[in-house]
């Protein structure tokens, strides 16, 4: 018999549930079919807390915590959903639209962004932060894809896909605070890339408009990550 | 009978997708219009804002001195003032130019491509502001209405529920772009 139990118990939203060891809220919640919105996590990819969009309140802890690097402990109390909650996703949210130039009627992303449907999905009809329209650059030096920073919202799945899935380390993040941004090996331009095994993974689990392929104009870049849990199941230990 | 609540619409740093997006309501325009009168707009004649309005709809950013002053006075004029569209909600396409800011365009524009007479006009228009701003950053909004434009189903609805009295809830239809 192992010392460890197989299932932990514990109360979300009021709703008694059970989650395996090692398994965070958000997967536990997913299973429960609860709601917590998020951008930098996606299925097949290591979490790192970087959106702060599944802030949820744990009975006892002094600050709201992240649902997707936070694990479930034996008799946890959770809440998802509340006034506070929602307060502070709108809040993120605007944070995230007022950082950079998201101008979603000319984003290549448009209607295919997961930031913009999420806006709508949380019911934000205006930002009141004000916007700080940075100058951003745009690198268009590879031959298939293009970088614009103006959309970028620093999730890191381009970083995290290109490192854990396809091995090649090619991006990274630059600099602090406001002055971070994603860059291609040692910040030189992406066209110029040794790592660079042109694949586009990086490209398919952006969640905006900040990564597209050459040929997309405006509201064409669809994204498609369903091949990730797929990789990842493939190259599982039997 | 009651009388019919006034409704004001102004074109401020946009392109006029937002009324034509409203004109887009077709026969729908012709059941709505008994509910109201229309006192301002640029598709009537009347060029001066009148003293008191019911409900004003907003299309377009604030990107020069005249859109600000306009802004102030219909604010103190309108009872209910509707930022229409994502220009008015967000900068959206008019303050694609602020990273570069007024200066740098007009020179662009007046300046670069031209030969002989090269010069930025001046007589008669109203100064660009260096940054677009939506509308709140200056003025109260009582109600948003983003998407470029925003559809002419959720630009019925809007109207619908304001002038049966009620504030429209966009939560979940509101969409950006």
């Amino acid at each position: 018999m192992s010392a460890t139990p197989a299932v932990k118990t514990f109360v979300i939203d009021g709703v008694d549930a059970s989650a395996r060891p090692e398994q965070t809220i958000l997967a536990a919640a997913r299973e429960h079919n609860i709601f917590i919105p998020t951008l930098c996590h996606l299925d097949g990819l290591s979490d790192v807390g970087a959106c702060r969009l599944c802030l949820v309140e744990v009975k006892g802890a002094r600050r709201l915590l992240p649902a997707c690097t936070t694990r479930v402990e034996e008799g946890m109390e959770v809440t998802c959903n509340s006034p506070r909650i929602a307060a502070y996703r709108q809040m993120t949210l605007q944070l995230l639209f007022a950082e950079r130039n998201h101008v979603c009627s000319v984003c290549v992303a448009n209607r295919h962004c997961e930031l913009q449907a999420l806006a709508t999905s949380l019911g934000m009809t205006h930002v009141e932060i004000p916007y700080r329209f940075p100058s951003l650059t745009v690198d268009a030096s590879h031959e298939r894809f293009t970088l614009d920073h103006n959309r970028c919202i620093l999730c890191t799945r381009c970083i995290r896909v290109c490192s854990e899935i396809e091995g090649a380390h090619t991006w990274d993040l630059m600099g602090r605070g406001i002055q971070s941004r994603v860059i291609t090996d040692l910040d030189q331009p992406w066209g110029e890339s040794d790592t660079c095994t042109s694949c586009g993974k990086c490209v398919q689990v952006c969640p905006t408009g900040a990564l597209f392929q050459k040929n997309r104009t405006g509201g064409q870049g669809c994204k498609d990550p369903s091949f990730l849990p797929y990789l990842r199941t493939m190259r599982e230990e039997p | 009978m009651s009388e019919k609540k006034t409704l004001a619409t102004v074109w401020l740093d946009g392109c006029s997708g937002c009324h034509m997006s409203l004109l887009d309501m077709d026969e729908r325009l012709i059941e709505l219009s008994q509910q109201f009168d229309l006192v301002c707009s640029p598709l009537v004649d009347q060029k001066i804002f009148p003293p008191h309005v019911d409900i004003t709809l907003i299309e377009g950013a604030i990107g020069n001195e005249e859109d600000l002053e306009k802004i102030h006075l219909i604010r103190e004029r309108t009872r209910i003032l509707v930022s229409l569209g994502d220009c008015a909600v967000t900068g959206n396409v008019s303050a694609l130019r602020n990273p570069f800011g007024a200066d740098a365009v007009l020179r662009r524009v007046y300046g670069e491509p031209a030969g002989t007479l090269a010069q930025v006009p001046k007589i008669g228009l109203p100064r660009l502001l260096n940054r677009v701003r939506p509308l709140h950053d200056y003025v109260h909004v009582d109600l948003f209405v983003p998407g470029c434009p925003p559809s002419a189903d959720s630009i019925y609805m809007v109207l619908s529920e304001l002038l049966a009295g009620r504030m429209p809830d966009l939560s979940g239809v509101a969409r950006f772009g």
